[in-house]
């Protein structure tokens, strides 16, 4: 291998770094395995913003908020003993990779428990407001909330959402849209809900929270559509997402309905400290010893086996940190938060690439504790969220090419992807096309009676997950003219979604000139931490 | 919950029993049956003798489900037609319903939400399997049947004998019979013996699989559910072996 040579760069934006004759070669994941590659000079790495300072008492900060809400009364002036109260939580598909314990989640509930039992509210229950994903399993729900929340109010009130229980869900209403709201009947009963938020995305959080986090599949599908992704531009960027509008419509129905306080956290982005520093680093400003990390660590994952490697990958947690709280009504707390997140995770960048390099990391946030990454998730990784993390104009251009690298293994996890397994071998092979899709074949995987049983009471994503998965990568299927995967393991997966592959980052780079022309502009985006594109 | 009506027309969900659906097997119920009987040293005797037979009942087994029925159902032989219905009742509510597994009914409830019709496809014996049938709310049974004659068992099955590949003519002839599209039908057993009732259908389940079975389903990516597992716990993710034992030396330390 290639040594790494140190040098110091400068640029007028640090996250920018522009590939030189002496530049050194670029690290990018290469699913549960790292890849260093040399990039074409001339080539522009986009890299994260460096972690935000975090404030400096997460309690107190969140007791800040809660006494300091946007446009709403203080959680403790709505309180009254003998209410019924339920406190809705994110699940864990948020935030990439896990983070530490204690989790931010806990925080914020010890704090909101102990503040409900001190006014005398002792109906209390609290719901992960999973949607449609699978149900936590029960150690990573004490993981999660940490063992005062988990020992108080599990199993009987501390329990997971449940989108299909037919005696558990009622309709509210129908937005002026038409788009049907359904929710918890739970919360849909109590006096108050408090909604506790991570917010790791501009897509999370706000109308989101509720109209998606407590709904069922008939809400679900009115916006988790082909066209609802096609008129996203982008789906990260929530002025412009049809996504978004359509969550606040129904948001605007069930806050209407319902009495809710909103709580929405913001993490840095310190998704690798310690050891594993050196992966957000730019290589040109590598140390001796990041060298040799980097080297040790290729060696080990290259003799691990894919099982072991992926443990190892899902037992490092990330170090994030909390760099802002806020709380109250749910549309001027949350204006907050994503502003307070784009200061941490957008990067200006002059104009749009030609041709875009994205290494897919282990991890996306339906696969979290998973066995793998199956293809399905690696698509939306590729064409959805990673295409997606722009604002203003796309990152990569309409009609540019993607180069990913992922082995693309037919790999599924049956406990928890039962339904994608059917999707990709039987569905995909018969259309790949999302709108035929969404006609054919949506309700017969979401009416599925085996899948549900999987979802209700398995750790099974819903039977219709897969489609919306597939409707994901909508946007980016229909702009992108080419999607290179370089070092995938078999040709099937790559045929099957209709990708290309290559041997090689620099034969995927010389597939690409072919359509772009020999002085295409390339970009990598160095994922991960995630990194949000303001392209002028 | 809003949900637009039924969603499959022609489809049925077809459910082995033992093992399926309920923790025991025939086995039970005949021992049931011997342990029931008018005298106490007869009772005695039969309920031995059942006992000593499982080792022969089990290597049966093993080999052939067909040869399994012929010698299993021998040991009915003289029992009269009126007190195996009778006790049949008694049979349910003390052997058959404490077994039925935790998410079974469930299962069932949530196909028949879902519009399908329900069959139970079992080896077992009808009139032991009626009770089961009618608790659960399904359409229809298809089951095994001794034969009597004037109102004694003659310890021989009528045919066809409910098992291994015939459950698939069974459900093939059933489905011409009743308008079921098989593609678009669902099959629920717990045993790699039932794979030619799995092998019909367009949506085999594996539950709670033997190895043989669950490494068939692994293969061919056919989903497996736990019906035995209970539905707020979910123990299957949890660390197993060595992987537990380092995660609780973590924890302790």
């Amino acid at each position: 291998m290639r040594a790494i040579r140190p040098k110091l760069r400068s640029h007028a934006r640090e996250h920018i770094v522009t590939i030189d004759t002496d530049s050194a070669p670029r690290i990018m994941f290469y699913g549960e395995n790292l890849m260093m590659e040399d990039l074409p000079v001339g080539t522009r790495v986009i890299y994260p913003k460096r972690p935000m300072t975090p404030v400096a008492n997460p309690k107190a900060a969140i007791r800040y908020a809660l006494n300091h809400p946007e446009d709403s009364p203080p959680l403790h002036a709505m309180l009254e003993p003998g209410m019924k109260v339920t406190i809705a939580v994110d699940d864990i598909s948020m935030p990439l990779p896990i983070m530490r314990t204690p989790d931010v989640r806990q925080l914020v509930l010890e704090i909101v428990c102990e503040m409900l039992a001190d006014h005398g509210v002792d109906d209390v229950h609290i719901i992960i407001a999973l949607g449609l994903h699978r149900r936590m399993h029960d150690w990573e729900i004490k993981r999660m909330v940490g063992d005062k929340v988990w020992n108080e109010y599990w199993p009987d009130r501390l329990y997971n959402h449940d989108g299909c229980d037919p005696d558990g869900m009622v309709v509210l209403g129908k937005t002026p849209h038409g788009e049907l709201v359904e929710m918890n009947k739970r919360v849909a009963e109590s006096d108050l809900t408090i909604y506790v938020n991570l917010n790791f995305v501009p897509m999370n959080g706000g109308s989101k929270s509720m109209a998606v986090g407590l709904c069922g599949y008939e809400s679900l599908k009115a916006h988790h559509t082909p066209k609802g992704i096609v008129e996203s531009n982008s789906y990260m960027d929530p002025p412009k997402s049809y996504l978004t509008q359509s969550f606040k419509r129904q948001g605007s129905l069930i806050e209407k309905t319902l009495k809710v306080f909103h709580i929405e956290t913001v993490l840095n982005n310190r998704a690798f400290d310690g050891p594993l520093s050196f992966l957000t680093k730019n290589e040109d400003d590598f140390t001796e010893a990041d060298r040799l990390k980097y080297q040790a660590m290729k060696w080990t994952l290259d003799k691990l086996p894919f099982a072991a490697r992926r443990e190892i990958f899902m037992r490092t947690p990330a170090a994030y940190e909390l760099i802002a709280c806020y709380a109250g009504a749910c549309e001027p707390a949350h204006d907050r938060t994503l502003a307070k997140q784009n200061e941490q995770n957008c990067v200006e960048v002059d104009g749009p690439a030609d041709i875009m390099i994205y290494g897919i990391p282990y991890i996306s946030p339906y696969n979290v504790n998973s066995k793998a990454l199956n293809p399905l998730l690696v698509q939306v990784m590729a064409l959805g969220y990673f295409y997606h993390m722009y604002r203003n104009q796309p990152v990569l251009r309409d009609g540019g090419v993607l180069i990913i690298t992922h082995p693309c293994s037919d790999k599924f996890d049956p406990v928890h992807h039962p339904s994608y397994i059917e999707f990709f071998n039987r569905i995909l092979t018969e259309t790949t096309d999302a709108y035929t899709i969404e006609k054919k074949y949506q309700d017969e995987l979401a009416y599925n009676p085996s899948y549900i049983e999987m979802y209700r009471r398995g750790n099974a994503y819903h039977g219709a997950h897969p489609c919306f998965m597939w409707y994901w990568g909508q946007r980016g299927r229909e702009k992108v003219s080419r999607v290179i995967v370089v070092g995938a393991d078999n040709a099937t997966v790559p045929q099957i979604m209709g990708w290309e592959t290559a041997g090689s980052i620099a034969e995927a780079i010389a597939m690409a000139r072919g359509t772009m022309g020999r002085s295409a502009q390339i970009s990598m985006m160095h994922h991960p931490p995630y990194m949000i594109c303001d392209v002028m | 919950m809003h949900r637009s009506g039924p969603k499959y027309k022609n489809s049925a969900a077809f459910y082995d029993v033992d093992g399926t659906l309920i923790k025991i097997n025939i086995v039970h119920a005949f021992a049931f049956y011997a342990s029931r009987h008018a005298s106490l040293a007869e009772s005695a005797r039969r309920t031995l003798q059942t006992a000593v037979s499982i080792p022969v009942f089990w290597a049966a087994d093993k080999l052939s489900r067909k040869w399994f029925n012929e010698i299993f159902y021998r040991s009915y032989e003289g029992q009269s037609e009126d007190r195996l219905v009778v006790l049949a009742e008694e049979l349910f509510e003390d052997v058959i319903k404490p077994n039925i597994y935790p998410r079974a009914k469930e299962l069932i409830d949530e196909s028949k939400r879902a519009g399908v019709r329900q069959v139970l496809i079992s080896g077992a014996l009808d009139f032991t399997m009626r009770p089961l049938a009618k608790y659960l709310g399904v359409d229809d049974l298809i089951a095994n049947q001794l034969e009597f004659v004037d109102s004694y068992a003659t310890g021989k099955l009528r045919k066809p004998f409910v098992a291994g590949a015939t459950k698939a003519d069974i459900m093939r002839a059933y489905s011409k019979q009743h308008g079921i599209d098989l593609a678009e039908s669902w099959a629920y057993t717990d045993s790699f013996s039932d794979y030619p009732m799995l092998a019909v259908v367009g949506h085999p389940t594996a539950c709670n699989p033997d190895f043989r079975l669950r490494s068939l389903a692994r293969s061919y990516d056919w989903p497996v559910l736990e019906l035995d597992e209970e539905p707020t716990h979910s123990a299957s993710r949890r660390p197993q072996g060595l992987a537990r034992a380092v995660r609780q030396l973590r924890r302790d330390t």
